[in-house]
């Protein structure tokens, strides 16, 4: 810490500084099943290398990580385990849906496949494609970056110990991933 | 660990004609079953004989043991319903059999007729093992019973599925909701443990891996039994990925399916597309034109390349050898490439078109492609010299999840892994399509059968496609159109639709009313990345396809699953199922 401060001091909001640490390195949850997962896997190899938006270190455990990135199809029998992995993450927690099966069941409007990951979880980003480029989730992943600071009131409250609310309902924001600047 | 010695290869020349192999067939095993109860149906792509439900198991048997026969493996078991405007039958209900000889190369095709009220079939498993998730799986689609089945519980659907999606009265978006109370939990029938036992350290636990789990890669769900590191019995569950692909077809025309081909093996989704266009081709009557072939065999052998590098990457990370990842992932961008300029998209290419191609090559389809044949190749070697002589992972794999050629072939298994235990099946020999007979090429074979040769034989097979790749591109690109020129079955120019009424009419046709596809049936199958991939079409002449059943090459791999594991360690299990190359786009469809 001092080196990057060097010797002068900072003055900052425990929130702000807690929002820039949070907004830089996401620990993904990869729930990859299906052919989005290796798009991901291309993104985080070493051609795309996503660790250069601090979001390379992927964790197979819930309670280690706070961006669970659903990458594939998911179908009924795989929502009771979407549920509870979402379920055992610690707050604050985001959602990142990959790809068109993610967000809304994409071309499988079928007996067996859930017709998007909001029917069980909330969602913070929607990243389109089938699958998406990697470029494009990682303008979705820079997107929840800007996403986290304006989340910022409303996690602030159970940060200060105060009296946790009912969190308000997620409004769902849905972000043109259409062209990356 | 692999010895030296010549590969016995099934070749074309032991191929005849399916008229001669099935009267062959026929006048070998006829004599021992009663009059009427085989008849032979008329068909063109393979024998095909309709069989009596009474003497199907004995038929089985028989069309296995008789040395005049020797069908030592099935490929695959596909039911079929033909409740409303299918193709006449007396009966509602049909199970159908593949049947594949590999001493003589043969194939054959067995009908099982069933009625709505009495739709029950016998289980085949002692005959070939490979029938135990078949069979499930008929039951779970159709609720066609197996009788003998030890487990017949539904394979693909969730637990708390009601009906059998592929009736034709099931509506395709009908759907059933999961509960965690009823997810499935095992019951291991296991004699109960010894309490006098000199090393009693350990006591038995079940332990529950994935369907959440790295080490499962996304969607498998395995149960074990483990006595200390040692596992005592397993259960594989599957299903967790299923996406109705069949039901799906169904409702979409011909060639809307290709997307969905796609998404099957998304490791290697070109060469789902040349065998799904292949198949209709087939039935169509039609070829594709030279240039679209030499493409397809071109872009087939990249993306077997772009499979096998997910696989031998995926399983060296789950046995702790992450650098091999980066160094195999990169061929692959690399490969993405190329298919990016031919048609745009990376993984999900759906750039096979049937009668063609989606659209022309991209004209420095040469220049990109004798780059990667340069690029590709230290990568492969570097990878290689990382871990071919390294004792942590010769330890890890040589040996382990050992299965011998025979017992393979029983348990249906196709591909690398089956030419890993040494039977040196391989469809672009055995069956030959498209260019593979006209470039020099040798099927690998290893002895070893164990996690180490089913790793190098996909190394050694990567060296043979780009083999094939240069040879082909030494004899350079065809001229000529990329597509047939049928209106019937290819778009016409966009161009042409804008300033000529009948290409805008034959557009509007082939938009609106897809492929007019004659009434039929056929198999074709072609040389995916893990096996041979079939597809298995009926067309009612309607507009639609009546059934398409995949057989997915690693359907019957992965049912072998806990026979390979049991008896080994826990820690041997996760590097066995990397080296199975099991696709679950493709397994659960």
């Amino acid at each position: 810490m001092s080196d990057m401060i060097g010797e002068s001091w900072v003055t900052t909001q425990f929130e702000a500084l807690e929002d820039w640490a949070q907004r830089n390195s996401f620990w993904p949850f990869p729930f990859g099943t299906a052919c989005c997962a290796i798009e991901f896997m291309s993104t985080v190899s070493s051609h795309y290398d996503v660790s250069r938006f601090g979001a390379e270190v992927v964790r197979f455990s819930p309670r280690q990580s706070d961006v669970l990135l659903v990458a594939g199809t998911i179908n009924d029998k795989m929502g009771p385990t979407l549920k509870r992995i979402y379920d055992q993450m610690a707050d604050p927690k985001w959602v990142i849906s990959m790809g068109a099966c993610a967000c809304s069941g994409g071309f499988y409007r079928a007996y067996h496949v859930m017709q998007g990951i909001d029917e069980i979880i909330p969602v913070d980003v929607y990243v389109p494609g089938c699958p998406p480029t990697p470029e494009g989730l990682m303008y979705g992943i820079l997107q929840l970056k800007e996403k986290v600071v304006r989340d910022r009131k409303k996690h602030a409250p159970r940060i200060q110990g105060g009296e946790q609310s009912e969190p308000e309902k997620e409004t769902i924001e849905r972000v043109d991933v259409g062209s990356p600047a | 660990m692999s010895t030296l010695a010549p590969p016995p290869e099934i070749g074309p020349e032991t191929a005849t004609d399916p008229a001669a192999s099935g009267a062959a067939d026929l006048a070998a095993v006829a004599g021992k079953f009663p009059a009427g109860s085989i008849t032979v149906e008329a068909a063109t792509d393979q024998a095909t004989w309709i069989v009596r439900r009474d003497v199907l198991f004995d038929l089985a048997r028989e069309l296995r043991d008789n040395p005049a026969t020797q069908y030592d493996m099935m490929l695959d078991l596909c039911g079929v319903d033909y409740l409303d405007g299918g193709p006449d039958r007396a009966e509602r209900f049909e199970a159908v059999y593949h049947l594949l000889s590999l001493p003589r190369n043969t194939r054959l095709r067995l009908k099982v007729p069933l009625t709505a009220d009495d739709a029950v079939v016998p289980s085949l498993i002692p005959v070939w093992k490979a029938a135990d998730w078949f069979e499930r799986e008929l039951w779970d689609m159709f609720g066609i019973r197996v009788e003998g089945h030890p487990n017949l519980r539904r394979l693909l659907c969730h637990e708390a599925f009601q009906g059998h999606p592929l009736r034709k009265d099931y509506d395709p978006a009908r759907r059933w909701i999961l509960t965690e109370d009823k997810i499935y939990k095992p019951h291991f029938n296991l004699p109960p443990q010894e309490d006098n036992r000199q090393d009693d350290l350990f006591e038995r636990m079940t332990i529950n891996i994935g369907p959440s789990h790295p080490a499962m890669h996304g969607t498998f769900r395995l149960m074990a039994v483990i006595d200390g590191e040692t596992i005592v019995a397993s259960d594989v569950e599957i299903g967790y990925l299923h996406r109705c692909f069949e039901k799906m077809s169904e409702t979409h025309t011909w060639s809307q399916v290709i997307p969905y081909t796609d998404r099957l093996n998304y490791c290697s989704s070109f060469i789902n597309n040349v065998g799904y266009c292949k198949t209709v081709e087939k039935l169509l009557g039609i070829e594709a034109p030279p240039r679209a072939v030499w493409a397809r065999t071109i872009l087939s052998e990249f993306s077997r390349i772009m499979d096998h590098c997910v696989c031998n990457g995926t399983t060296l990370v789950d046995s702790g050898g992450l650098t091999n990842f980066w160094y195999l992932f990169q061929p692959r961008e690399e490969i993405y490439g190329l298919l990016e300029a031919c048609c745009g998209a990376r993984l999900t290419v759906s750039y096979g078109r049937i009668g063609g191609l989606a659209q022309d090559l991209p004209p420095d389809f040469m220049e990109r492609s004798r780059r990667l044949l340069e690029i590709i190749p230290p990568f492969v070697d570097d990878s290689e010299k990382l871990v071919n002589r390294n004792r942590i992972w010769l330890d890890r794999s040589v040996g382990i999840a050992a299965i011998s050629g025979a017992e393979a072939v029983n348990w249906g298994w196709t591909g690398p892994c089956l030419r890993a235990s040494g039977v040196g099946y391989d469809v672009r020999r055995a069956h030959p399509y498209d260019l593979y007979d006209t470039v020099d090429w040798e099927v690998p074979v290893l002895f070893g059968g164990d996690v180490y040769d089913r790793f190098r034989i996909r190394m050694l097979e990567i060296r043979q496609s780009l083999s094939i790749i240069r040879q082909l591109l030494d004899r350079g690109m065809p001229e000529g159109p990329y597509i047939v020129d049928d209106p019937h079955v290819a778009l016409p120019p966009k161009e042409a639709c804008y300033t000529q009424m009948e290409a805008m009419i034959y557009h509007f046709k082939l938009i609106m009313d897809g492929i007019q596809v004659p009434p039929g049936e056929t198999y074709q199958m072609v040389e995916g990345a893990n096996g041979e991939l079939g597809f298995y079409v009926i067309s009612d002449g309607s507009g639609k396809p009546y059934r398409i059943k995949v057989r997915p090459p690693c359907f019957p791999i992965f049912s072998t699953f806990s026979r390979l594991i049991n008896g080994g360690a826990l820690s041997d299990a996760i590097v066995s199922l990397g080296g199975l190359n099991v696709i679950a786009g493709e397994l659960e469809r």
